[in-house]
């Protein structure tokens, strides 16, 4: 079954290159899956009537209990043969009622396929989880579907509107099966059904299943998404919306009611509402014109008929639900598949205005009209056995008190309710058969194209079905007895039977007959009476009204809590931090805190120095200002590092802040010099307290946590570990690259995704564009071209091509001379950091500097010498290289990030001592130096660019 | 533990002047305020470290005599970070600069026309979406 099920899935991601290669004619292909699917239920027939169906169970989330089980009982069976056997028919249908050209064939066919398996899955699965993913998958589908046309606004709202209450209900189903498999201790749902769990918490979680249930059968108050979903093509709506997926909700009521129909509110749930629907169902449907709405009016009659049915929980209406759901599945099938095709031969389902079909096309008059008389209970159908059966059972309700719990008084009002459905049923087929074949006077007869044969091949198999399984009665009770027998034996056996006698249940049929013809016989009347008592409130319309509700409460909240500006964000922020870890620090500041005026003077002088930097930067009104100071906080903060023993992050301090400092003084060109005028308000000394308050928050919570820590240091074993298994003698290096490797490599990414969003703020569209060497550009007028002859060198090439006033010789020297010595000390500094300080960033951030010194001296064309890479190439490299360090250990059976160490004896090297982590760490550099390039390239080289055109073109403007 | 009163001083002063120009509104003033601010965060590392010590290199120095290699390895990621976010906001600045000629950070504007609906008591556009356009049963039943 498993194969079967997966078989589907296959089949549904072939699909759309079926078709792309066989047009609609793909459908017959994809019709064999669930066809095979078909016959191998069939060959279980035996099996499953001794009551040995087949089982199957894979583990699959051990942890939380959820197993792939399978189990076919007579139950799954039948539902298994409705779903394969109708969407093998339906599919084969398709191949006649879509054209080649139709657009979205190609997911359509994939989700058909793809419903098909979860409907399938979802009829033979026996775990209560993987029955929930089964169901939102044919939620999930089903929205798909509705929404094949994508185009149409109503398409897309009917699929909508399915999904948001299917998925409503699904959602209270897993709640309720959550709680049943913790009160039951297992979700096999076999089990759960031998053991079952009773008390207050089981009636709680049954009354969420029947509410999944109920809404996936669209019973009242969830009904009015049926009728909507049918904007889906024909196919989908005989498939989903009458056969399959509609009858997941009575599988469940179906399934669960041998161990549950006892549970408080089950029968007072169901029945109440089923009747209800049952009797909605069939009045709306006498007021449709359109021959697809008023099938499905029909058919959310019917489900609330087959509910009630199969809620009740006797023998005799476990058999006689299951005669019902068979007989149900084929006809509604039939008479949408009939309803397609005169749509699809005549142009309309608008019953006002199709007259003649039937004379124009025997077949269908046929298959359509026996369809019908099954839907209406005429013998010798399938419809009018099951019926027979459902009234008989429920008068032994009634009568014998069949089921003890539920009162005769309550079995006689459901028998009075189904039979007045069936009145309702019985009038409204007569108006769809008249109205959609009967030649009607003083209408023009409407043009028919006369449809191809194969074409009717799925009804009339149905129809055919339909007729045999109504003299099949017996057999049908022996193979289905293995479900009925879950009930205790009732007041009599019932079997199905064409004929039971001359008895009560033969009456009601005759009635229901009499009566639904005389409501068709005078429509007209009975038309006048419904516009007369019409109620405006629909259950719809509560739909819209809780959606606007929740939406308008929606932009309610929004409107007042999204204020759109970022400082008061960041004030709420703020606030929350002094008044949270603010309030706890100050209860905790009792007993004496253990301090330290410095370590060393010297961190006092420059705290002193940073402290005044910070205040100054603070009040400067220039922006070159305000960054120097703050770069001075920067230096100062390296000076601590040192001060504090860690040489690394010193190092890497003074290199990033001299880059940033560099890059400030790139933009800051662009920008105004001053900061934006703006009048002092008193907002500013709101600022000044915040800030304030801010500071001296976090310095007593670091006065507070800091002395109340008594644990050991995590790092304590970490000089030992980094040498034995990290292979290096820089502790801090090690953390890096192989102790918290991890999160060095989410950094690098950070960094490539920030250094790309720089990019695309200043490129806009590629970045790949624009490295030109000197050779290939032409001379600025200014200059005279100069000889590159040997013994005509020159210091660097690039300056050439800057005006003579913007070139500084003593310049071009110092970076001639400074940019090979600062390239092997990053080439030191990289290979040398696993054990002294050093290491991919400092070494990374090193050849960025020499770069940058280059493109100072000699502009963007000189960058473009001395690195003729795409900055975007370099990243991705060393993303790549780290990558692949990473994983590699697992090649050799190692962990990701492990590393391994290597010693190596070379001539004139002498010994070598290689960690494999230097790998990752050569990656990090490359990111590094990528990093500074793309912002040399688009904060300077970029910028370099934009100013030019602009002098060019304000010279031009000025120029007559 | 003892603690260290100037670094706490210093970083409190730092994130003190780092809040206070990170509430402005100038892009380049909020860049500037959140590096001083990250570099009063850095010092808490150091506190959070422990006392001073030698540089963390196994074998130069006994292990009891060294400074915490833990925190300085998360600040070296920090400082590289920085970086990335300083080149970032910058190129932002360049370019709100380009578009509006300031480098103010504004309002946004989908929040503006949210408020907007909330004041007009009107439901979202998405809402017609999940609920259909048209009333009940117009274009199907009778009386239409």
């Amino acid at each position: 079954m498993i194969i079967l099920v997966a078989a589907h899935f296959v089949a549904a991601m072939l699909a759309p290159a079926l078709v792309a290669r066989l047009g609609r004619r793909a459908f017959l292909v994809l019709a064999l899956v669930p066809l095979v699917g078909f016959l191998w239920m069939l060959g279980q027939t035996r099996g499953v009537h001794a009551g040995r169906g087949v089982v199957e169970v894979i583990d699959w989330v051990p942890s939380l209990d959820i197993e792939l089980a399978f189990r076919l009982g007579a139950l799954q069976w039948l539902m298994a043969l409705i779903v394969t056997g109708i969407g093998a028919l339906v599919l084969a249908y398709c191949a006649w009622y879509f054209a080649d050209d139709d657009p979205g064939l190609s997911s359509f066919s994939g989700n058909f396929v793809a419903f098909a398996g979860s409907m399938l899955g979802l009829v033979v699965c026996d775990d209560l989880l993987v029955l929930y993913v089964f169901w939102e998958l044919t939620t999930v589908f089903s929205y798909l579907l509705i929404g094949s046309d994508p185009a149409q606004r109503a398409s897309r709202q009917a699929a909508m509107q399915a999904l948001i209450v299917t998925t409503l209900g699904g959602l209270a189903m897993l709640v309720g099966m959550l709680v049943l498999g913790q009160e039951a201790g297992t979700h096999r749902i076999s089990a759960l059904l031998a053991d079952a769990p009773t008390g207050p918490t089981t009636t709680v979680a049954i009354a969420l299943v029947l509410v999944g249930a109920l809404s996936k059968s669209a019973l009242i108050p969830f009904h009015f998404w049926l009728p909507g979903a049918m904007a889906a093509p024909t196919p989908v709506s005989a498939y989903l919306h009458a056969a399959s997926m509609v009858k997941a909700g009575v599988y469940l009521v179906a399934l669960l009611a041998p161990g549950f129909a006892g549970t408080a509110g089950w029968h007072e749930i169901v029945l109440t509402l089923g009747v209800g629907t049952m009797l909605l169902g069939g009045w709306r449907a006498l007021r449709q014109y359109d021959a697809k709405l008023l099938l499905a009016y029909g058919t959310v009659s019917q489900l609330g008929f087959l509910l009630i049915v199969f809620s009740i929980g006797t023998r005799a209406t476990a058999i006689a639900g299951l005669a019902l759901l068979l007989g149900h599945a084929l006809f509604k099938a039939t008479l949408f598949l009939v309803v397609g095709i005169v749509e699809h031969q005549s142009g309309t389902r608008d019953i006002r205005a199709l007259s003649g079909v039937g004379r124009e096309s025997p077949v269908v008059l046929v298959t359509a009209v026996v369809a019908g008389a099954s839907m209406a209970g005429l013998p010798p159908l399938l419809g009018f056995v099951a019926k027979e059966s459902v009234f008989g059972s429920l008068l032994d309700v009634a009568r014998e008190s069949d089921r003890p719990g539920l009162s005769p008084i309550a079995g006689w009002l459901v028998l009075v309710g189904v039979v007045l459905g069936s009145v309702l049923t019985v009038a409204y087929t007569a108006r769809l058969l008249w109205g959609t074949l009967a030649t009607k006077p003083g209408l023009e007869p409407t043009p028919y194209t006369p449809e191809p044969a194969a074409f009717l091949l799925a009804p009339v198999v149905l129809t055919v079905l339909t007729v045999g399984l109504g003299f099949a009665g017996h057999a049908l009770s022996v193979v289905l007895a293995p479900h009925a027998g879950q009930f205790p034996s009732g007041a009599h056996d019932v079997e199905l039977a064409l004929w039971h006698g001359l008895e009560l249940p033969l009456a009601f049929s005759a009635l229901a007959l009499l009566l639904g013809l005389g409501l068709f016989v005078r429509r007209r009347d009975v038309g006048a009476f419904q516009g007369a008592v019409s109620w405006s409130w629909t259950a719809e319309g509560g739909y819209r009204l809780l959606m606007r509700t929740v939406d308008r409460l929606a932009v309610e909240t929004t409107g007042l809590t999204q204020r759109g500006s970022v400082a008061a964000y960041l004030v709420v922020i703020l606030v929350v931090v002094l008044l949270l870890p603010g309030a706890s620090v100050l209860t905790a500041l009792d007993g004496p805190v253990d301090t330290v005026l410095w370590d060393t003077p010297a961190q006092a002088a420059v705290g002193a120095v940073m402290i005044v930097a910070a205040l100054f930067t603070a009040r400067s009104r220039r922006r070159l200002r305000a960054v120097m100071l703050a770069g001075v906080t920067g230096y100062g903060t390296a000076m601590m590092f040192a001060l504090h023993g860690a040489p690394d992050l010193a190092l890497t301090q003074v290199l990033v802040e001299t880059t940033s400092l560099v890059v400030f003084v790139l933009v800051l060109r662009r920008l105004p010099a001053y900061f934006t005028d703006r009048p002092l308000s008193p907002r500013r000394y709101l600022r000044m307290a915040l800030g304030l308050a801010v500071g001296s928050v976090i310095g007593l919570v670091m006065l507070v946590t800091t002395g109340a820590r008594t644990a050991d240091p995590v790092s304590a074993t970490y000089p030992e570990e980094a040498v034995e298994f990290g292979g290096g003698h820089n502790i801090v290096n090690v953390i890096l690259v192989d102790i918290r490797a991890w999160d060095t490599f989410g950094e690098i990414s950070v960094l490539v995704a920030a250094a790309t969003g720089v990019a695309s703020l200043l490129f806009l569209d590629t970045r790949i564009a624009g490295i030109r060497r000197v050779y290939d550009i032409p001379f600025p007028a200014s200059v005279s071209k100069v000889s590159t002859q040997a013994g005509r060198r020159v210091w660097l090439p690039g300056p050439r091509t800057l005006p003579p006033d913007r070139r500084s010789i003593i310049f071009e020297v110092v970076a001639r001379l400074l940019f090979p010595a600062l390239i092997v000390f990053a080439f030191y500094l990289l290979l040398a950091g696993h054990n002294n300080p050093g290491g991919g960033f400092a070494a990374g951030m090193v050849t960025g500097l020499a770069l940058m010194v280059r493109y100072l001296a000699g502009g963007r064309y000189e960058l473009d010498e001395a690195a003729p890479i795409d900055a975007g190439v370099l990243m991705g490299t060393g993303l790549f290289v780290a990558a692949v360090s990473a994983l590699a250990p697992l090649v050799f059976g190692g962990a990701v990030l492990q590393s391994a160490q290597v010693d190596l004896v070379l001539p004139l090297v002498g010994k070598l001592h290689l960690v494999t982590s230097t790998l990752f760490d050569i990656g990090v550099y490359l990111v590094v130096v990528g990093l500074v390039l793309d912002m040399l390239r688009t904060l300077g080289s970029r910028i370099d660019r934009q100013i030019l055109r602009e002098q060019r073109d304000a010279e031009q403007a000025a120029a007559p | 533990m003892s603690t260290n009163l100037t670094l706490i001083v210093t970083a409190s002063a730092l994130i003190g002047c780092g809040v206070y120009l990170v509430l402005e509104r100038s892009l380049t003033r909020v860049l500037v305020g959140l590096l001083v601010m990250g570099n009063g965060i850095n010092l808490l590392f150091l506190i959070a470290g422990g006392r001073a010590g030698d540089a963390p290199l196994k074998g130069s120095t006994a292990p009891s005599a060294m400074s915490d290699p833990l925190p300085q390895a998360l600040v070296l990621t920090a400082i590289v970070i920085a970086l990335g976010t300083t080149a970032f906001l910058l190129a932002m600045a360049h370019r709100s600069w380009q578009l509006n000629s300031n480098d103010d950070v504004q309002d946004d504007v989908e929040d503006a026309s949210i408020r907007r609906l909330a004041a007009a008591d009107e439901a979202s556009d998405s809402h017609d979406l999940a609920t259909g356009g048209q009333d009940d049963d117009v274009r199907t039943e009778e009386g239409a």
